[in-house]
């Protein structure tokens, strides 16, 4: 088999799990693997970000601690140059298969953190002029990899051209989302980066409005 | 049957016949820069300027990016058949499902459902009289190689090999060939593998042809639009054109990646025209080209003499059988240390060629004691540029290095030194152009070579074969001569 991220040969493990399933097989090879950073305790125990001990990070507190709307993100890998490129190709270059580099640990650590939450898988969505211009989101792709049941009730009222404004503009700057939908099950909320943590709350903030419960959310890099 | 046939050739010999036949365009004197600008290039959707458009409708031929066949699919932009690399992604809200390939990517995604669009006329480019103004002189060795280069790229719809030895002054043995072109008013594209080579080409050529439009095309470069006479890229530039050159020059034409990659001869072949003229440039050819050399199915032209005239410096051997235990104890081997003790003290700067990333790092700890100024670099090294130059500036007495020093960097006065140059890495091609980095200067055109081995490979014994056939056959036409 041929790594999707490098493409070179590469065996694969095989395990009685997953000998008639394929596609449960991690299509990357080790050399991949191991160019990724995992997120390792001690992390902020709301956000994920690496700490020296496990306590709220600064960021968290101010988001109100216990009253966060955001019950809790939870990031797999931290930014590097590595991952860097390969969301480059997958995410602007719009390689779509590359997502798959993603999948089996997205699933390893869905089942470790929210398995019992009985949840669906809410993507934050693009805008149409992205969605157009790349033909896929990301987010989606990712929410695509668990399984449970995925729900598009977001949509994006404004474009995602945020790069240029300062944090605080950020923060306090209105809601690009709009809730299309109901749901009354908790809700996980999918992206592929967890930066300042405002884009998920947000969207966090439209779901508890409308009655939502608990609002979880799963983001490949914590950066 | 003939079509099964036919289909079984096209798997192995891509079909062109896709890319509209060059006409003579009928476009207005005002439309001629925009000919310049997107003749013989292909586009994808969105890269079409939008201010054009009603050009682009009046000339462009739309074609499907990617081609089905009943053995799997090709994608026309960089020819990959390849199963592996071709993927579906959805395509629209309906669910459909588009192929797209994965190859090209880094250039903009071509799918099932993004067309390409091209433009083939026979633009006329400048006719530029005396060209060249470099007034150097070409060696007796160099002359012969340009004089065969001159008439391929003078007439057209031929190939050359030229195989000239590292140092033999590549470069302006094409000038005149360039300057017979620009006269005729062609359009040449030099390719070479490595975006250093057409950065430290581009000056040379422009100071040689001031009257002609020169664009280097690179990754990153700040030029992308493509509208010169004469272009200088590195080969993956190559699959933006389709029908664009009439002469063309592959540099390295043995380097990685174009011998390893099927899309580079692929893209190089759609990217010159039909009657356009090849030059091939190397100094290691690959078997598959030897091959092709001995069957006399490519005219070649050897150049074995390097311009300053002297022959290549022959690498010696030494085998020490505790080369690589030496090095797992953090040891120098005993006969490299002695080898480096009779060197004693030289004016030379001292090049060291090791096989891996950890073994550079290694070698350089263990010769801190000996020599004061010494670094190593690597492929993925932040610093090699900067490493590089203070090495050439003299900074460095000595530098270790993985292979990728193995080409196009010059050092005027070096010696060089494999350490374990039985490894797989040094292939024969890798082991000649590592010799070739010593003796480059006329003041010294003597460097020693020697390769540390535990155990001769056949790369090894077929690389010093290489070398001495050169320096052979450099001697006889110097006897000639006299
Ligand atoms: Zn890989
Ligand atoms: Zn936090
Ligand atoms: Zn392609």
């Amino acid at each position: 088999m041929h790594c999707i991220n490098c493409h070179e040969v590469f065996m694969q493990q095989t395990f009685w799990s997953n000998l008639f399933l394929p596609d449960k097989r991690n299509p990357v090879c080790d050399d991949c693997r191991n160019k990724l950073i995992f997120l390792t305790e001690p992390v902020c125990p709301k956000c994920c970000r690496p700490m020296d001990k496990p306590d709220l990070c600064l960021d968290c507190q101010s988001w109100g601690g216990n009253s966060d709307i955001l019950n809790k993100n939870i990031s797999i890998f931290s930014y590097n140059q590595a991952i860097k490129d390969i969301i480059n190709r997958w995410k602007y270059r719009g390689d779509y298969l590359l997502g798959k580099v993603f999948q089996y640990e997205l699933a390893r650590v869905f089942n470790q953190h929210y398995k019992n939450l009985e949840a669906v898988a809410i993507p934050i969505p693009l805008s149409k002029e992205r969605m157009l211009e790349r033909g896929f989101n990301q987010a989606e792709s990712l929410a695509g990899f668990l399984d449970i049941p995925m729900v598009h009730a977001l949509t994006r009222i404004h474009s995602e051209k945020q790069s240029k404004k300062s944090r605080t503009e950020r923060v306090t700057a209105q809601n690009p989302f709009r809730l299309t939908r109901s749901v009354i099950s908790p809700v996980i909320l999918v992206d592929d980066i967890y930066t300042t943590g405002t884009t998920i709350r947000h969207a966090a903030s439209l779901l508890k409005e409308a009655g939502v419960k608990e609002v979880y959310a799963l983001t490949l890099i914590r950066s | 049957m003939n079509k099964f046939i036919s289909s079984i050739h096209d798997y192995f010999s891509p079909d062109l016949s896709w890319i509209p036949q060059q006409t003579i365009p009928q476009v207005t004197h005002v439309e001629k820069p925009l000919s310049h600008l997107l003749s013989g290039k292909l586009f994808l959707p969105y890269e079409l300027p939008e201010e054009s458009l009603s050009f682009i409708n009046a000339h462009f031929t739309k074609v499907p990016a990617i081609e089905k066949h009943w053995w799997g699919y090709r994608c026309r932009r960089c020819g990959n058949q390849k199963k592996y690399l071709f993927a579906y992604m959805p395509c629209g809200d309906q669910g459909k499902k588009c192929l797209y390939c994965r190859k090209c990517i880094v250039m903009g995604r071509v799918s099932e459902c993004t067309p390409l669009y091209l433009f083939v006329p026979s633009v006329q480019w400048e006719k530029v009289k005396e060209a060249c103004v470099w007034k150097g002189r070409l060696t007796s060795f160099q002359a012969d190689a340009a004089e065969k280069i001159n008439e391929v790229m003078a007439k057209g719809s031929a190939r050359l090999l030229v195989w000239a030895v590292c140092g033999a002054g590549k470069t302006e043995m094409i000038f005149p060939g360039l300057a017979t072109a620009f006269a005729q008013g062609k359009r040449v594209c030099l390719a070479t593998p490595r975006t250093d080579v057409v950065r430290e080409l581009l000056p040379r050529f422009e100071s040689a042809f001031p009257n002609v439009k020169i664009q280097a095309l690179f990754g990153d470069s700040p030029v992308k639009q493509a509208d010169a006479q004469f272009i200088l890229a590195t080969t993956h530039q190559l699959l933006r054109f389709a029908r664009a050159f009439d002469v063309m020059v592959i540099d390295e034409v043995d380097a990685f990646p174009y011998h390893a990659d099927v899309s580079l001869p692929f893209a190089t072949r759609r990217a010159a025209k039909e009657t356009a003229g090849i030059i091939y440039l190397t100094a290691t050819p690959r078997p598959k080209q030897l091959k092709e050399i001995d069957s006399k199915k490519l005219p070649t032209v050897f150049v074995p003499r390097r311009f300053h005239g002297h022959p290549l410096p022959v690498p010696s051997f030494v085998g020490c059988f505790n080369l690589r235990s030496s090095l797992k104890q953090e040891r120098l081997p005993e006969k490299v240390k002695a080898w480096l003790d009779k060197r004693g003290v030289v004016t030379r700067q001292l090049l060291i060629f090791v096989p891996t990333i950890s073994d550079a790092a290694l070698v350089e700890r263990l010769l801190h004691a000996t020599f004061s100024s010494i670094t190593a670099v690597h492929a993925s090294d932040p610093d090699r540029k900067e490493k590089i130059e203070l090495f050439r500036n003299k900074v460095y007495e000595v530098l270790v290095t993985t292979t990728i020093l193995e080409r196009g960097v010059t050092f005027p006065s070096v010696d060089v030194i494999i350490l374990d140059s039985g490894h797989t890495v040094f292939d024969q091609a890798a082991l000649v152009q590592i010799a070739g980095r010593a003796g480059r200067s006329p003041t010294d055109p003597h460097g020693e070579v020697v390769f540390f081995h535990q155990g001769k490979t056949d790369a090894m014994e077929g690389a010093v074969e290489m070398i001495k056939r050169m320096n052979k056959r450099g001697r006889k036409i110097v006897d000639a001569l006299h």
